[in-house]
């Protein structure tokens, strides 16, 4: 529990004990998360065809608004990537910069998402409508779910980035939440996978 | 949304309505108790924020004990129900509640809280650390585990218990057959304790990588840390199963979805490939500590290196990956055909090859070893022959054709309470005994040991041993009474006198904590048992919070046991004292706690807005977490020099 020593050969984030331990112990929790995602995906596969009297994929996806999500949000992994950069740089303006921006695009994504969770029960696919549509809609909705708390999470990190700048104690924390945001993208790719290129196949 | 008082309180049961008296008696008591005796600002400081991994072991182990109690109360109630034939005791419906209520507080809030409590007393100890990787974390779990368990209890007085079993099947769980709220208590009062299980076993895994002493490499761990690092790995990989099938669940029961329901589409038998998918890896997580503490015992008290250290490791990972690829086993009558049992028949009997692997190891370390008849090596000998039972029955039961004879009956019941008991119950017990005197510096009384030991495995195998004969005679399971003419009822009258003794060997085990308290002469050996092998008896005993005052370098398996052949006599050198940084006590776990408690009591009644508004609860508490920038204090120096002078002693603290 040395949290006091800084090592300084190496980047921010990790030069504290504390935070290292702390992406270590991230990364496990971010495995247990996967296990998570994988569950929803097993229980989405086993449904996807128990479509009851309710429509089926086919009828109610908008490929052209989950393209549009899906380049919003592999836009914000980019900028995610960027926001790591600067604070290697060093750079705490540049770093809060990308950061919003990141989460203007997370935004973006969310908008876009809960006007098709509005489309969907508008086309009478709700999410009490048939087996299918309370998987998809857990799905998609767990991971909406993650994406707002990311937001939330950052705009915290902001907060915390403007009072006392980058230290071993805030890079770990903004290490720790690109860890999470990209993790949300991957997560996203598999669903753009199955779920919509795979449902309209 | 509208509140119904009348589904609120449970009234007109003379047995509910005497645990709501005694519930309030009890609260009352505690507390005037603790106001006349002025110690709220001692248990507040001292033990409900301390971060000390012992101290949260204890309480895990005291909040153990109480579910073990009272899951034990219910275990008699349906001894008492079925030792008759016709018996009236119970309805069918309190039955169902009861045995329900056994199984989830038995393994989720007894076997889990006393293993994990061991866990946090031992493991950090044995690994050479001055605690776990994130102390505040470690209280969160304790808390939010102590919550869900406390939700679940209310359902006895409030609402109404669950009815579906331990293992919850739908589609009997879900709305359309079980339209009251009980079944909602288990879906979130298990969600809640899981998220506590998950960040524990987070935190052991980040404990174990990065903090073990210097010297100290894997293959030099003791035992015990081994099997907890195995566990928590199969509790991050296991849990999150279930953290989707309680949230389906969840959704099913409150939001109407339709993932198990009979209509629209879902499927039932999801629920049981999920559950199991998490359950069966479940019952190696609490049974692999177990393991451990046999390990550790069996070694100490043969005076004997672990036999087999090597190939000890190489099993409980074999294991560990066979746990999860067995779950199909629990239900070979679900009708998947031949072939898809098979595999998983085959699986499910590879398990008795590591399995057997272990109960050699342990065989050969007594083997020529000086064996002393201690209580913690009393239990440990007990387990080895009753195990064996429970684990030949489960070859029986792996073999899917056969399964379709006994699925459902009593000679299931009967198998995995040969397991769990003398596999977790046993071990737990054995833990105690072992390492009480190094956590409170008095052993348990050896005498009154023995009558705990021998009231208690005499009452297990008569309570369960006629209950294979019973299955095989065709006594289902879950059944709240029998006919006279269906000639049960000797086994059943057998069993339930076996269930008296178990009572009694449970008060045995209460009184000897209680007079070794009074009584016990005290210690300050810092190896009381005088055979101890590995580094927590290094320390002084009872342990200083900070653990060790200069970690010691290790070199071998059984650290401690090198130190002493070295004769190293724990001369320490002043001037190697540097001051110990320690984390600081944090009051937010218990408001953690009481947020997700409150929080889920409004979701298990379905009042959605109250449930959402007190979710900000949560949220506010994580907020406050993420601003807080406390980095723990410093253990000065001459306080350090001040207790190791003290336990030490002059002699070896000069020889230096």
């Amino acid at each position: 529990m040395e949290s006091k020593m800084i090592n300084h050969s190496v980047p921010t984030e990790y030069q504290s004990e504390q935070g290292k331990l702390n992406i270590l112990g991230f990364w496990i929790f971010i495995a247990a998360e996967i296990i998570l995602f994988a569950t929803l995906f097993a229980v989405y596969g086993v449904l996807h065809t128990r479509t009851s009297d309710g429509p089926t994929g086919e009828e109610i996806f908008v490929i052209k608004d989950v393209v549009i999500q899906t380049m919003l949000l592999l836009t914000s992994s980019f900028t995610a990537g960027l926001v790591i950069h600067e604070m290697r740089r060093g750079n705490v303006r540049g770093l809060i910069t990308w950061l919003i921006i990141t989460l203007a695009l997370g935004g973006g994504f969310l908008y876009m998402e809960i006007n098709e969770f509005i489309h969907y029960v508008h086309a009478g696919a709700g999410i009490q409508t048939s087996a299918f549509t309370s998987s998809l809609l857990t799905l998609l909705g767990t991971h909406g779910a993650h994406v707002t708390l990311g937001i939330f999470w950052a705009i915290m990190v902001i907060i915390q980035l403007l009072q006392r700048g980058i230290t071993p104690i805030t890079a770990s924390k903004v290490h720790i939440w690109g860890i999470y945001w990209h993790f949300l993208d991957v997560v996203w790719i598999f669903i753009f996978t199955f779920v919509y290129v795979g449902g309209l196949i | 949304m509208d509140i119904k008082w009348d589904k609120i309180l449970i009234t007109g049961d003379p047995l509910i309505l005497g645990s709501q008296i005694a519930i309030v008696l009890t609260m009352v008591g505690i507390v005037v108790g603790l106001t006349y005796f002025k110690k709220w600002k001692y248990l507040w400081s001292e033990w409900l924020t301390s971060v000390d991994h012992k101290r949260i072991g204890i309480m895990y182990i005291i909040m153990g004990v109480l579910m073990f109690f009272r899951g034990g109360v219910d275990g008699l109630m349906m001894k008492a129900q079925t030792a008759v034939p016709e018996n009236t005791f119970l309805d069918a419906q309190h039955y169902n509640e009861v045995f329900t209520t056994h199984g989830v507080i038995m393994i989720l809030f007894m076997a889990m809280p006393m293993l994990i409590g061991i866990i946090n007393i031992a493991m950090p100890l044995q690994i050479g650390a001055r605690d776990v990787a994130f102390p505040q974390l470690n209280l969160l779990s304790f808390w939010l585990t102590f919550a869900g368990a406390m939700l679940f209890n209310l359902s006895f007085v409030v609402g109404g218990s669950p009815d579906a079993g331990w293992t919850s099947y739908f589609p009997l769980a879900g709305k359309e057959f079980t339209p009251g709220i009980g079944n909602n208590f288990y879906m979130v009062a298990l969600q809640i304790a899981g998220i506590g299980t998950l960040m524990s076993g987070i935190n052991f895994i980040v404990t174990i990588m990065k903090m073990r002493a210097p010297g100290m490499k894997l293959m030099r761990m003791p035992m015990f840390s081994w099997t907890t690092l195995i566990t928590s790995l199969i509790i991050v990989i296991a849990f999150p199963i279930f953290t989707v099938a309680l949230l389906l669940g969840t959704m099913d029961r409150i939001f109407g979805t339709h993932f198990f329901t009979v209509a629209d589409g879902g499927l039932d038998m999801l629920w049981a490939n999920l559950f199991w998918l998490w359950g069966h890896p479940e019952v190696y997580i609490v049974i692999l500590p177990a393991f451990g503490i046999y390990s550790e015992v069996v070694a100490t008290f043969s005076k004997k290196r672990l036999y087999g250290y090597t190939s000890m490791v190489m099993a409980i990972v074999v294991i560990s990956a066979l746990s999860m690829l067995v779950w199909v086993h629990h239900f070979y009558t679900m009708g998947v055909g031949p072939a898809v049992n098979s595999v998983f028949s085959i699986t499910t009997m590879a398990i008795a090859v590591p399995t057997g692997i272990k109960m050699f190891n342990w065989l050969f370390t007594m083997r020529k070893g000086r064996i002393e008849f201690t209580a913690p090596m009393m239990w440990t000998l007990a387990f080895i022959p009753t195990f064996l039972i429970g684990g030949v029955t489960g070859v029986m039961l792996g073999m899917a054709a056969a399964d379709f004879q006994y699925h459902n009956t009593l000679f299931l019941v009967a198998h995995f309470h040969y397991t769990l008991i003398p596999g977790v119950v046993y071990a737990v017990f054995a833990a105690l005994y072992y390492w009480w005197p190094k956590v409170f510096g008095f052993k348990l009384n050896e005498r009154i040991g023995k009558w705990h030991f021998w009231l208690f495995n005499i009452g297990f195998n008569l309570t369960f041993f006629p209950m294979f004969f019973l299955g095989l005679q065709g006594a289902a399971r879950r059944m709240y009474t029998y006919s006279e003419e269906s000639g049960l009822w000797p086994l059943y009258a057998l069993s339930a006198v076996g269930a008296i003794f178990l009572a009694a060997g449970f008060a045995a085990l209460c009184y000897n904590i209680y007079w070794s308290i009074r009584y016990e002469k005290r210690t300050t050996e810092n190896d009381p048992w005088g055979t101890a092998r590995t580094l927590e008896w290094a320390t002084a005993t009872p342990v200083p919070h900070y653990n060790f005052a200069v970690v010691p370098e290790v070199t071998d398996v059984d650290a401690y046991w090198e130190m002493k052949k070295n004769k190293d006599n724990f001369a320490l050198d002043p001037n190697k004292i540097k001051p110990i940084h320690m984390p600081s006590n944090s009051g937010l776990p218990v408001y953690m706690g009481a947020a997700f408690l409150i929080a889920g009591f409004f979701l298990v009644f379905e009042w959605i807005p109250l449930a959402a508004i007190s979710a900000f609860l949560i949220f506010a508490g994580m907020i406050k977490r993420s601003f807080e920038y406390d980095d723990g204090y410093y253990v000065p120096v001459e306080e350090i020099i001040e207790k190791e002078r003290t336990w030490r002693g002059d002699s070896k603290w000069k020889a230096k």
